[in-house]
């Protein structure tokens, strides 16, 4: 397949790629635009690991197309970051055991923020909802809500104090 | 009692900043320039000898550089030294679907893809074997011609006298478990990045560097040593950030020889990375295993007898495969008080993916059987499922009639702790039906106390080496994969040397750099390489000692190291009793709450010291210093302390090693070098679940683990490690089950294979219980694998308890507990999958994986063993 000149916004800059019309957003990142933290867990899109939002919503970048992305804001974890310290749910998740491995993390932090972003003050069912797009072998998920109800937390410490 | 300022906090894993910001590097993430990718032809067929192999096709395709075959690299390898059955690509067989047989390193991905569709490769196919205990009878068409009866290998161990152990019994019980085949599906697919140097000499392929995703560095190197005919010096193998492990990272895995063999031959790097799929077949998971079980009791529940047959399922190759079969057998040992034992063990090979070891190495299987048969004798003699298990614990310091030594032993606690935060005594028996308590124990080593390799080489050595600026570095060979290693590692060089965690870093798993550890597996790391760690840094702290003893003029055994200061103690032991007291508000509580979390945390980030920038060279404040310095003082800074040992000795390095104690060592009967520990971690578990009697379903509600794991040095790693095993032993309990059709497998992906997401997941309630280990680091054992063994039977007599079944096979699927249920009521057996049952299915998941269509993944085998011929393939 030849290459074609797509324009792809991402974590808030644009890049000019030459790729295929098939390249997947998953290699488009990874390959082309060596935003290795997204990463690849499975065949089938089923793991989430993949997971970037799009415009705001989690995708499986594993399973889009790059080119579909035209002219839609793309961020990825490397993007999650805030003013280049930690976002509350990236130490959060590092504080309370959120990530043992981190091969899913990525993937999960995504998940989290977009959930965060709808929904500030989740109930229990309510995340163990929004998580299961995403899987994860090591930790059996119990640290990760432990440690999104401490990033709620801080959030909100933060927020009393800059008010 | 000592207090500690960094042992026993809940701290952040060292290095959690690159994993939540995408920033850590796994080895699917690292390319180089020039690199090609590499992939793999696997076989379609369970069993066949190679006639030939036509990749000139392949070579002329554009974008091809090189394609691989068995005759390049044609050494054999194992894990075991007894066990070298497997080649980097098939010589002359291929023995599973899956099996490797070329290699394309190509240009890209897609390249090599096509690439492998052009390379022709003729069969004679041969009967295969799919069930163990069939393949046991094979006469002829042997798997590896050296094994007959494809018994790989086979134990007969007798223990005490248990013919007269169940003649004594008043109650004996006897039954088959089965515990399908499970696998680690850890999330991070395996990927191995290889590239040859030029030779300056030469010009040809010189030294060899390998990123992989392993568990055991230094095996690899070994092995590559082996296949490329290369000297380990010329070998350096680099383990970046591993995405999980679980036992499938402990050997070598056929794609990190392939992706050398492939580089050498395309003289440019060459990386490859399996699917997901791949990662299947590479499997060397738990095999399935068939238990004959059989144990006797007193009338007061005391164990009289326990004679165990197990045939392992092992694929077909022998893998870990030896190791695993003895383990079955150890390890019936040193969880309870057992006088008699007989085992008998078969590993038995087929021609399906290799198994090999898995989180619970060996032991998973056989203690499901074990403890559901306990609870059953416990029902029969009336007698409390909790209780049975107290009337049998072991009287602790001891050697057990197999050869295992234990010395601490937190069991009896662990069932305390269980039993009451589950409100058992109000609760077990009493909940509606459909609701049900169960409760099981379960144990594993602290590492082996013999290396798979003989010899008397230590398992772990540390290298320390501190710079003027008191910036600590340890090199380690011990490979964190996840379960926190470089963190406890870190954790223990700042305890010993009284600095700040955030002076240390940690350099590990670079065989070029880093001293010998023979890896991540059997939970030997904490206890072994903690060891090791806390002994350089012991030497390191000595030269240190020395130093300032001098300068404060004082006994080296009145300096205290704290709180990145070295400070004369004189009985006058100022401020830092109070600091400790500060420090350690969880004192006496072995678990901990947010609140203590919150407010007692230790600060990592911020080594400042007496108001410096962490990081300068700090000649100017030290020749300043020196003048006021004539005086002797009653402490130093860190800093200063080791400036002044620099100064004293020339550099400041320090060594330490760890080896097994002879005592810890085991029998000497055959096959008694596995199973013995110089420790073992201990766990009991209540678990709480519903069944659903019209859908079979089983739902976990809750699990309570109690772990002993000696010393808790970090809480929150060893709470994740411990619910983490609970959660995957709950996977294997309910849903997880590798399922074969005439050796293809059927469910090779997360969705089909059931991995558990969140909602599916319980609540799991980790209770730490410290029995302080007298030889592991600072009192610590294992925590990350012991408990996994303990929930499959946990559940599984819980369901007892709800509805009244015994399950002796698991997963525990609804079909499952439907016949079950109706097999109670006398009823017909109701077969749901008629026609679609999902071992030989017609209609139901034709495809097996995702990734099946034209052209693709494996042909079907055809009808080599007599079964009915399988529907045409490449229907969509
Ligand atoms: S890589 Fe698994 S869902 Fe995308
Ligand atoms: S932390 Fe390893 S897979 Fe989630």
């Amino acid at each position: 397949m030849k290459k074609q000149l797509f324009e792809l916004r991402v974590n808030g800059r644009s890049h000019e790629l030459a790729i295929e019309p098939n390249r997947l957003l998953l290699d488009a990142l990874r390959l082309d635009l060596q935003l290795t933290g997204s990463k690849r867990g499975c065949d089938d899109s089923s793991c989430g690991a993949c997971a970037v939002l799009v415009d705001g919503t989690p995708m499986l970048s594993c399973t889009m197309l790059a080119a579909s992305c035209e002219g839609q804001e793309i961020t990825t974890v490397e993007g999650v970051s805030e003013h280049g310290a930690l976002a509350a749910i990236q130490k959060a998740y590092g504080d309370w055991g959120g990530a043992q491995c981190g091969f899913c993390t990525p993937g999960f932090m995504m998940t989290v923020k977009h959930l965060l972003a709808t929904n500030p003050n989740p109930t229990d069912p309510e995340i163990r909802d929004a998580l299961s797009s995403n899987l994860c072998r090591c930790t059996g998920y119990s640290q990760m809500y432990e440690a999104i109800k401490a990033a709620i937390q801080a959030e909100q410490k933060g927020m009393a104090a800059r008010t | 009692m000592t207090t500690f300022s960094i042992i026993g906090k809940p701290i952040a894993m060292v290095d959690a900043a690159g994993k939540t910001t995408g920033a850590g590097k796994y080895t699917d993430d690292l390319s180089l320039p020039g690199m090609l990718t590499g992939k793999i032809l696997h076989s379609p067929h369970p069993h066949a000898r190679i006639k030939r192999i036509d990749a000139s096709r392949a070579e002329k395709l554009d974008g091809v550089v090189a394609v691989v075959v068995g005759s390049d690299a044609p050494n054999p390898y194992g894990i075991l030294p007894v066990g070298h059955d497997e080649h980097a690509l098939a010589v002359d067989k291929v023995r599973y679907v899956g099996d490797n047989v070329a290699c394309v390193a190509a240009e890209d991905e897609a390249t090599a893809e096509r690439a492998l569709e052009l390379i022709n490769v003729e069969y004679e196919l041969l009967p295969a074997y799919f069930d163990p205990e069939e393949s046991m009878k094979a006469e002829r068409d042997l798997i590896h011609d050296n094994k007959p009866h494809n018994v790989e290998k086979d134990y007969h161990h007798v223990f005490g006298d248990p013919d007269k152990g169940l003649a004594e019994a008043d109650h004996i019980e006897e039954a088959r478990f089965i515990a399908n085949e499970v696998t680690h599906a850890a999330m991070e697919p395996h990927s191995t990045l290889a590239t040859f140097d030029i030779d300056s000499q030469t010009g040809k392929p010189g030294r060899l560097t390998v990123w992989s995703s392993t568990q055991v560095p230094y095996y690899l190197q070994h092995k590559l040593s082996l296949v490329l005919e290369m000297p380990m010096s010329q070998i350096r193998v680099i383990k970046p950030l591993v995405g999980g492990g679980f036992g499938g990272k402990s050997e070598v895995i056929p794609l990190e020889i392939i992706s050398a063999v492939a580089a050498r031959k395309a003289q440019r790097p060459v990386k490859i990375t399996y699917t997901r799929e791949e990662v299947f077949w590479a499997h060397r998971g738990r095999p399935r295993t068939i238990i004959d079980l059989k144990t006797g009791v007193k009338n007061d529940g005391r164990i009289t007898a326990v004679k165990a047959r197990v045939v392992q399922d092992g694929g077909g190759y022998c893998s870990y495969g030896v190791v695993t079969i003895l383990y079955s057998g150890a390890l019936l040992g040193a969880l309870y008080d057992i006088p008699t034992i007989q085992y008998d063990g078969f590993r038995v090979l087929t021609n399906k993916p290799a198994c090999g070891a898995m989180r619970g190495h060996g032991t998973v299987n056989v203690r499901f059987a074990f403890e559901s048969q306990l609870d059953e004798l416990a029902a029969k003699l009336n007698i409390d499922s909790a209780e049975i298990r107290r009337r049998n614990l072991l009287q602790a310091p001891c050697i057990t009639v197999n050869g295992l030594r234990v010395q601490s032993y937190g069991l009896p606690e662990c069932i305390d702790k269980v039993v009451d935060r589950s409100r058992w005594k109000e609760r077990k028996g009493k909940l509606p039906r459909g609701r049900g308590l169960g409760v099981a124990c379960s144990h594993y080593v602290s590492g082996a106390a013999n290396s798979i390799i003989r010899s008397d080489m230590p398992h772990s050595t540390v290298n320390i080496k501190i710079d003027r600026d008191g910036g600590v570095v340890v090199y380690t060979g011990a490979s964190e994969i996840g379960q926190g290693s470089d963190t406890m590692t870190a954790q223990i060089a700042a305890e010993v040397l009284g600095c700040s965690l955030g002076r240390v870093k940690v350099v590990a798993a670079d065989t070029d750099l880093t001293p010998i550890d023979i890896g991540s597996y059997s939970s030997r790391v904490t206890f072994m390489a903690g060891n090791a760690t806390l002994r350089a840094a012991e030497a390191v702290k000595k030269q240190i000692a020395a130093a300032a003893s001098k300068k404060m003029n004082c006994d080296l055994v009145d300096l205290v190291f704290r709180d990145d200061a070295v400070r004369r103690s004189n009985g006058i032991s100022t401020g830092h009793v109070g600091t400790d007291a500060l420090a350690r508000p969880a004192e006496g509580a072995p678990s901990f709450s947010r609140s203590l979390r919150e407010g007692g945390d230790v600060d990592s980030s911020s080594p400042t010291v007496s108001g410096r920038v962490e990081g300068q060279i700090l000649r100017g404040s030290l020749q300043q210093k020196r003048k006021e310095d004539d005086a002797p003082k009653t402490s130093m800074s860190f800093e200063e302390a080791v400036v002044a040992a620099i100064d004293f000795h020339g550099a400041l390095t320090g060594t330490g090693s760890y080896a097994p104690p002879p005592e810890a060592r085991g029998g000497k009967h055959k096959g008694g070098g596995v199973g013995p520990s110089p420790a073992y971690s201990y766990s009991a578990q209540v678990a709480e679940v519903s069944v659903d009697e019209d859908t079979g379903e089983v739902t976990v509600h809750k699990v309570w683990a109690a772990h002993d794991c000696g010393r808790a040095l970090n809480p929150v790693a060893v709470e994740g490690q411990v619910i983490g095993s609970v959660w995957m032993g709950m996977g294997q309990a309910l849903t997880e089950e590798m399922i074969w059709k005439d050796g293809l497998l059927m469910n090779p992906g997360l969705l089909e294979y059931r991995s558990p997401s969140s909602v599916e997941s319980p609540e799991v309630e980790a209770i730490i219980v410290e029995s302080i280990d007298p030889e592991g680091p600072f009192g610590a054992k294992e925590c990350s694998e012991g408990a996994l063994a303990a929930t499959i039977p946990a559940i599984a007599n819980a369901i007892y308890d709800a509805v009244g079944i015994r399950l002796h096979e698991s997963p525990f699927t609804p079909e499952r507990v439907l016949a079950a249920l109706r097999a109670k009521k006398n009823a017909k057996p109701l077969n749901l999958t008629e026609g679609v049952d999902p071992t030989s299915p017609t209609t139901f998941r034709e495809h097996g994986g995702a990734l099946w269509f034209k052209g693709k993944g494996p042909e079907r085998h055809e009808g080599s063993v007599g079964r009915a011929p399988s529907p045409a393939s490449g229907e969509q």
